[in-house]
């Protein structure tokens, strides 16, 4: 047993403070200790993007980061992405769009795709299928997925 | 059938919301009390002897409840089964943990059980085990030598099985041929690759005497009839749960060592356990599919008829069968006609042990290798007579009219029209075009490709008599005393959408909104009987048995209504979810009031049972066969090897559709797969039986950016099989791709003289064959 640290990350908006282990990873620490499920893991090693999350503004693969590295930081898991019953674009378009089957990557394709949208408002399908070339998918094959972002690009633009 | 509003709908899915929103429960998300995690320490050898193994000082780190081995549990868990019978096979014991030997990277040798899975990771770095290494046999083809060494020593070789199929004068048709085409063809060890891994929650209840069991499988009831016969508790004491399962493709049609080990590590430690499959456990530990090498020739006359077919094969095994290991291969053989008259085919497959993991059901089981092996010598031949690929698939249909179409393997084909199919893919490709384009570009030194498939399928898997372990389907619809309706299906989805796509039957063959029906699958304790979802089998057979039962409940609830009204039943038109009397439509009853009177059961008929539910068992009386055609067009620059795919027509036929949306998903899905293992694909071992791919850094699996859009299109010709003249989709795609995508890549490069090459086509073997060839125009 190793010395524990405490650490304190707002996670959906909700701060919350634990002493942990400094190898303990994101990942554990959101499902475990935090107990949001949502972010899943396949791969353990960066390539699959099950995992990702969203912290202080980017995208992160959370099997691969420490908890401790996001002391102090905002993370954002697929739990705190709609308004109360209200889904986001993303999560409606997926629906929509039939972009998921067995839904086990969803959670990392959807935060990804929320990236891709933040920092290209209007991708082209070539630039949403390199935008989320860090997650793999085997169920769908992209096709539906890649209309499920094309489709919430245009209802986020039409809102605002 | 009602006059349909749902079926054939566009409806978006019913599991979508808790999935977009990360709420679904996938085994790892289940949390129980005081649950206890395991970890599996597993061989680094190929093959070796374990002469010790020490755990004290595992068995000392904190957290640590139990370190196992595999002599502390030969005694307690049954072996790990095999469903799938053959007269010539040879079943090696394995056992759940290896014992004194193991036999491929990855096997089993401890299990520490810690309070949490860091704890139980260190333990098992202090396990210390003593291996003498032994010889590997890595290659199937020289495993069968007398100079290599037998992995399993009760045998004098490493033959695992035979099997052989032979039909018609194959000799005279050989002799009587203007000419023979013979192609080896190797069919590489792919990795299923579910997103979501293996994972294993199990409790037991003492004072209950119960079992549950929570595993990310496709057959929860077939898991709990084999972990109570391993386990030796009685079937009625075992409960299996599937709860939101991510992804199978076969991979978990099985019954695997670690669902018993834990199952029995919670009967021991009376504690929850919690196993959680990791990726590089799951590329060393999950059965592989394909794996199979052999040589095809053909029999044809100068027209481009062919008159025979003969295939020698050997199947990789791996070390130990799972579940359905030698039934793979005689899948390819009965599909060995693919969609065209054979008259006289013949398939002599052996099986063969290697030090690897077994082999098993891989999306499209067998069957995609007999369409790689049809598809690919059409091909041939066209190439070697000078035939267009289109004419010569056109000269070897069968017609509409020879439909039932018995093959020479001993099948018969439901229903098909492969010309309508085939031609609505020329059309939509514009294939004389690119075949002018084609042309043109190469004179300019480019060069594309066009690869055809015109593949057929076997799915919907029953009837009984063909399988293993039953080929029926269960499925229940009650209507609760508020009128809600739970249906419940023996089918195990996780990931097709039959939540979605049976509550669309229901609901017409009811009446009812959607918003009123739930689909209960995956708990043995709810749903009484089932198989599972494999086989492209969940719609042919569970929801036929699902619309049976829903009219069964109808018929009831008309004679509810009659008894209401004080009407004969016959005189009752059913319309809306509302039974009224013929020519007095304001006179009726709906199912919702219909089904409180039937649990009130004060009113009721003279001698009726209580209550509004039903189940029917549905047992196929044959087997469907879902076809179509796949174009693939690419571009080979013999440069770099590279090959980029730049157009993609798929034009499938499963019969009829419930919902298009769910239908497109899984050819596209499918499509990815077929592709994948086209291009880039394949499990590797060395020499030593080292796994080379061990992780997905290493193993290529398709991402967005390597496939392209796909334009897909349907012809539907309903089956007779089943009253919803469904076929099956789920490996439609996987099925129909891959040859698509190999004889467009060797078509472009034709120029250079290039005839075949093996999978996955990587670059660097594409590449070398252009070396030092000039192109012909």
């Amino acid at each position: 047993m190793t010395a524990t640290r405490r650490t304190t990350i707002r996670i959906n908006g909700v701060s919350t403070t634990h002493e942990v282990e400094p190898r303990l990873l994101l990942v554990h620490y959101l499902r475990d200790v935090v107990g949001l499920t949502g972010t899943h893991i396949g791969c353990e090693t960066s390539v699959c993007g099950a995992c990702t999350v969203m912290l202080n503004g980017a995208a992160v693969k959370s099997c691969t980061v420490l908890t401790v590295q996001a002391d102090g930081g905002e993370v954002l898991t697929i739990e705190g992405l709609a308004q109360g019953e209200e889904l986001h674009p993303l999560q409606e378009a997926f629906w929509e769009c039939h972009g998921l089957q067995c839904g086990y990557c969803t959670p990392g394709m959807i935060l990804s795709a929320y990236q891709l949208l933040m920092r290209s408002p209007e991708p082209t399908e070539e630039e949403i299928r390199h935008g989320i070339e860090g997650n793999l998918c085997r169920c769908t094959g992209y096709q539906h997925i890649v209309d499920s972002v094309q489709h919430a690009a245009r209802q986020m633009r039409s809102r605002r | 059938m009602p006059v349909s509003r749902l079926v054939g709908a566009r409806v978006k899915r019913r599991e979508d919301p808790r999935l977009v929103r990360g709420l679904a429960h996938y085994v790892d998300d289940i949390r129980l009390a005081d649950t206890l995690h395991a970890a599996i320490l597993r061989s680094p050898h190929a093959h070796a002897h374990i002469k010790s193994i020490r755990v004290e000082e595992a068995s000392k780190v904190p957290g640590v409840v139990a370190v196992v081995t595999g002599r502390d549990v030969r005694e307690k868990i049954g072996m790990v089964p095999v469903a799938a019978q053959n007269p010539t096979l040879r079943v090696p014991p394995h056992t759940v943990l290896a014992v004194d030997k193991v036999c491929f990277v990855g096997e089993g040798v401890a299990a520490v059980v810690a309070r949490d899975r860091y704890a139980a990771q260190d333990a098992l770095d202090l396990i210390q085990v003593d291996y003498e290494p032994l010889p590997v046999v890595s290659d199937p083809e020289k495993a069968l030598d007398p100079a290599s060494p037998v992995i399993h020593s009760e045998w004098p070789d490493n033959t695992a099985f035979r099997w052989g199929l032979k039909q018609g004068n194959l000799d005279r048709a050989f002799r009587d041929a203007h000419r023979i085409v013979k192609q080896r063809l190797v069919h590489q060890r792919l990795a299923p690759i579910a997103m979501e891994g293996r994972g294993v929650l199990a409790r037991y209840l003492p004072g209950e005497e119960e079992l549950t069991v929570w595993s990310s499988t496709q057959i929860p009831h077939l898991l709990k009839t084999q972990l109570s016969l391993m386990l030796r508790l009685p079937e009625n004491r075992v409960r299996v749960i599937a709860p939101e399962v991510g992804g199978g493709f076969g991979s978990k049609l099985n019954v695997y060592a670690e669902e018993a080990l834990v199952a029995y590590l919670s009967q021991k430690l009376n504690r929850p356990v919690k196993w959680i499959e990791e990726r590089r456990e799951n590329i060393q530990a999950t059965i592989h599919g394909r794996g199979q090498v052999g040589e095809v020739e053909v029999a044809v006359k100068k027209d481009g008829t062919i008159l025979g077919l003969r295939y020698r094969a050997i199947a990789d095994i791996g070390a130990y069968h799972q579940l359905l290991t030698p039934g793979i291969p005689p899948l390819t053989g009965l599909m060995l006609s693919g969609a065209y008259k054979i008259p006289c085919i013949s398939m002599e497959v052996t099986g063969v042990f290697t030090n690897k993991m077994s082999t098993d059901a891989y999306r499209g089981s067998g069957r995609p290798e007999a369409t790689f092996v049809v598809e690919r010598i059409m091909d041939r031949v066209a190439q070697e007579l000078g035939i267009d690929p289109v004419k010569i698939r056109q000269k070897n249909f069968p017609q509409r009219k020879d439909f039932p179409f018995k093959t020479a393997t001993g099948l018969v084909y439901d229903s098909g029209n492969y010309r309508a199919a085939l031609n609505k893919a020329l059309k939509l490709a514009g294939y004389e075009r690119l075949r002018r384009e084609q042309k043109r570009l190469r004179n300019q030194g480019t060069y594309l490709g066009i690869g055809l498939s015109t593949y057929v399928e076997i799915s919907g898997m029953g009837p009984s008599s063909a399988m293993p372990a039953g080929g029926w389907e269960s499925g229940t619809v009650r209507v609760e005393p508020t009128g809600k309706i739970t249906v419940l299906t023996g089918t195990s989805p996780h990931g097709q959408g039959q939540e979605t796509s049976f509550a669309q039957i229901v609901a017409d063959e009811l009446g009812v909104d959607l918003d009123d029906i739930k689909v209960i699958h995956g708990d043995t304790a709810v749903v009484t009987s089932g198989i599972g979802t494999f086989g492209s089998r969940a719609t042919a057979v569970g929801g036929t048995a699902v619309v049976q039962a829903a009219v069964r409940v109808k018929e009831k609830a008309r004679r509810i209504a009659a008894n209401l009204l004080e009407v004969d039943p016959v005189d009752l038109v059913f319309s809306g979810g509302k039974f009224s009397v013929k020519g007095v439509p304001k006179k009726g009853v709906s199912i919702q009031e219909i089904a409180l009177e039937a649990h009130l059961a004060t009113r009721l008929p003279k001698r009726m049972e209580p209550g509004l539910s039903a189940t029917a068992f549905f047992e196929p009386a044959n087997f469907t066969f879902p076809f179509g055609t796949h174009i693939c067009v690419v571009e080979v620059d013999p440069k770099n090897g590279g090959v980029a795919v730049k157009k993609y027509i798929a034009v499938d036929d499963c019969g009829k559709v419930i919902n298009p949306l769910l239908v497109d998903g899984q050819i596209q899905g499918g499509i990815a797969q077929g592709l994948g293992q086209a291009l880039f694909e394949e499990v590797m071992y060395d020499e030593e039986g080292q796994l080379l791919t061990g992780s997905l850094m290493d193993y290529a699996l398709p991402k967005a950016e390597d496939l392209p859009r796909l334009e897909l299109a349907r012809t539907e010709t309903p089956t007779p099989v089943n009253p919803l003249g469904v076929k099956g989709v789920g490996e439609a795609g996987t099925i129909g791709s891959t040859p698509a995508v190999v004889n467009a890549v060797i078509d472009a490069l034709a120029p250079f003289g290039v005839v075949h090459i093996d999978m996955p086509l990587k670059p660097e073997k594409i590449w070398r064959l252009c070396q030092g060839k000039e192109a012909t125009k």
